[in-house]
């Protein structure tokens, strides 16, 4: 075949421009840092900030299922009706209404993954933000590749998100991975963090074979990579099922590695405890996200045939993770160190939506329970973004407050904080009238509804349990005496997201409804 | 037993052989030859498949570059291993009676039968190309996205390596030309005046 033979078909670009717009400005922002001095370092932060605006409105403005939905909560849905097709039509807009592939169908561009991004570039903009005064603090950070490395994680997350085939989803999932590692050990001379950050690599990369050993297994025997194509030959039931099967345990321990859920969990304590705070926030707020989406790809798209099987590990998995999440916070004497166990026992929680889908061979209940899913890991994105970042808001040059003694009488030293880090608390633990109630509600409503009201039993038994914890932080906070009476001495940017964020968790645990049927439409669209 | 499956199994053997030598060996230079021998294997095994230009960049690449670079630093670093692994020898007999167990239960599961792949031939393109071109043609418009995502990855670790072990900016020995040429010999060199002493 000489090269004038050749049939080259440029693949539709336009769905992916969020992700091209991206890798361009991190390579910018690389670029330009070179030739800025020290001290006008705030210009690197700044493009940083301005690019995740940017990709935002990007992804916001190539998908127009997306668009309708930003113009309904921004301005009604009258608006959004009559707006819409406008803007539809003057930027010509042509993906987003319904499911687009691109690259040889190894790309999806579909409403859950639009909706899933723009919450993923939020998340990362707060953290951004919240980082800003502690890693100016520490010199070692102070560098520009904190920065880099979080946009280029960030590409990953949303390449997964909108993977169709299992070698973009590794991809991705490296490409995050691997910023992680490198940004966990940035402060190289904490001995923790190094440590942490070899945990951590040593860990992923386990993670990683298994899960590129499941891979090569589906593809055994399926004779395809590509997710869409799975789900069909699973279908025709050209599959043999055992191969099936044993590359599918190895499937869900890979995912269950970088989910951190019992008994894969190890790793996850070491590591949020281990890494610089910023650090900490970045990977225990952003991936959440981007698991659950290749939690959906791969086994709500692709292997849903299966659904019997992998729902049955997945039960296990979740009820051990409520189970050893919940018991070992109550022991934890440093923050960062019980919001890592709180943060497995969330994720259990997370899972129980996922395992309710399909019943006796019956998909109905399915995008109730997936969209509850989707609903509780956004707003846990949210809610523990605001707590790490009040240790964040906290800490200060040479101090970095993440004992459970520096929350010690919060409410002298600020009523105010006192009260926001208390509703974070209050959230997290699952009380009424906040968001996490909600999230916590809808997914047992789905558990419900599926028939297992043991398991709904059980994760609110656990989570009781784990409202302890949760509430002697409060207690800590009104009750003791302060340490140390050192006013706060954040910027005001940073306070002033933060009472934000507090309000935002109150908020939306009054009004839980618009987010609700946003993650229910989306989802609705995409499966 | 065709002679073809006769090569793949023992290459196989090879190859098993030597990944476990690498990580039981105790001196980390036979562990190092024994990565080369398994590389080397390995691209038997990919020759097999017909799959030449991957077998060959494998030796280049693998066995050319990476792993004469990988034993120049073991041979430098002088690292005693075994201290490093001094817990290897006495957790051995526990992980290997787990592994045994696992494997044991993996063999169980599949029933021992013959694996029923999907495909069990080679696939075949059907178009009388070289193994250059058709992953060339298919790197460049079917993979393209991957493709390009393995750079940015291959960027991020540039990166991460930079990050990580630049420290600050190291003091050059390099001499400043302008400074040099304004140098008088009266700057440099001091001559003393001292009276002979008489030898006694």
């Amino acid at each position: 075949m000489t090269l004038a033979e050749m049939q080259f078909v440029l693949p539709n670009l336009s769905p992916a421009s969020a992700e091209i717009f991206l890798l361009t400005m991190a390579c910018v922002i690389m670029m330009v840092d070179l030739f800025v001095k020290e001290k006008t370092r705030a210009l690197t932060f700044a493009l940083t900030q301005i690019t995740l605006v940017g990709t935002a409105a990007v992804t916001v403005l190539t998908s127009a299922g997306l668009l309708s939905i930003v113009i309904a909560v921004l301005l009604g849905p009258d608006a959004s009706a009559d707006l819409t097709p406008r803007i539809v039509e003057v930027f010509g807009i042509r993906t987003g209404e319904e499911i687009t592939y691109t690259f040889s169908s190894m790309y999806v561009a579909d409403l859950m993954g639009s909706v899933l991004k723009l919450t993923l570039y939020f998340t990362v903009f707060v953290v951004m933000l919240y980082s800003r005064s502690y890693v100016l603090d520490r010199p070692q950070m102070a560098k520009a590749e904190f920065y880099t490395l979080s946009l280029f994680a960030t590409l990953g997350m949303m390449v997964m998100i909108s993977a169709n085939h299992f070698l973009t989803i590794y991809i991705g999932l490296e490409l995050l991975s691997l910023s992680l590692y490198a940004m966990v050990a940035l402060n190289r001379d904490s001995v923790t963090a190094t440590e942490a950050a070899m945990k951590y690599f040593v860990l992923g990369a386990l993670a990683s074979g298994l899960l590129l050993y499941g891979m090569s297994m589906i593809y055994g025997a399926t004779g395809t990579l590509e997710i869409t194509g799975v789900a069909e030959r699973l279908y025709m039931g050209q599959a043999n099922k055992t191969i099936l099967i044993f590359g599918l345990v190895f499937l869900v321990s890979g995912i269950a590695f970088k989910l951190g859920v019992v008994p894969f969990h190890m790793w996850i304590p070491d590591v949020y405890h281990g890494a610089p705070t910023a650090v900490t926030l970045f990977i225990a707020s952003a991936p959440k996200l981007a698991a659950f989406a290749i939690v959906i790809r791969m086994l709500v798209n692709g292997l849903i045939v299966m659904a019997q099987d992998w729902q049955m590990m997945l039960i296990i998995l979740s009820v051990l993770s409520m189970a050893i999440g919940n018991l070992a916070a109550i022991a934890q004497t440093n923050l960062k160190r019980m919001l890592a166990y709180s943060a497995i026992s969330h994720m259990g929680f997370m899972l129980l939506g996922l395992v309710t889908g399909v019943v006796g061979g019956d998909a109905r209940f399915a995008l109730n329970a997936y969209s509850s899913s989707m609903f509780y890991v956004i707003t846990y994105a949210l809610t523990s973004v605001g707590t790490f970042g009040m240790i964040l808001l906290l800490a200060r040059a040479g101090f970095e407050s993440d004992e459970l003694d520096d929350f010690k009488g919060l409410n002298k030293r600020s009523p105010w904080f006192a009260a926001v880090m208390m509703m974070m608390m209050f959230s997290m633990a699952g009380v009424p009238f906040f968001v996490g109630f909600f999230a916590k509600f809808s997914v047992l409503q789905a558990v419900v509804a599926a028939g297992y009201l043991w398991l709904a039993l059980a994760a609110v038994f656990f989570s009781l349990i784990g409202a302890f914890y949760y509430l002697r932080i409060v207690k800590l906070m009104y009750f003791d005496p302060p340490k140390d009476m050192t006013p706060i001495q954040a910027p005001f940017d940073m306070k002033l997201l933060m009472s934000a964020n507090g309000l935002a968790v109150a908020l939306l645990g009054i009004f839980p409804q618009a987010l609700m049927s946003i993650c229910a439409y989306s989802l609705l669209r995409s499966l | 037993m065709e002679f073809k499956t006769f090569v793949f199994y023992f290459l196989s053997a090879i190859l098993v052989f030597a990944s476990l030598r690498v990580v039981t060996s105790r001196n980390p230079v036979h562990a190092a030859l024994y990565l080369v021998l398994a590389f080397f294997t390995a691209s038997g095994v990919w020759m097999l498949l017909q799959a030449e230009f991957l077998a060959i960049s494998l030796v280049l690449i693998y066995v050319g570059a990476v792993m004469v670079l990988f034993l120049f630093v073991v041979m430098m670093l002088d690292i005693n291993i075994d201290r490093l692994r001094e817990g290897f020898w006495s957790y051995l007999p526990l992980g290997s009676i787990i592994a045994l167990l696992m494997v044991a239960e993996m063999a169980l599961v599949l029933g021992g039968s013959y694996f029923d792949l999907f495909e069990n031939a080679v696939p075949q393109t059907g178009i009388a190309e070289s193994n250059v071109q058709a992953i060339g043609r298919l790197m460049f418009t079917e993979y393209v996205y991957p493709f390009e995502l393995a750079s940015v990855i291959l960027l991020v670790g540039i990166v991460a390596a930079v990050a990580l072990t630049q420290r600050e900016k190291r003091k050059t020995k390099a001499v400043s030309p302008s400074r040099q040429v304004f140098v008088k010999a009266k700057d440099r060199v001091r001559v003393l005046q001292m009276p002979s002493e008489p030898r006694d």
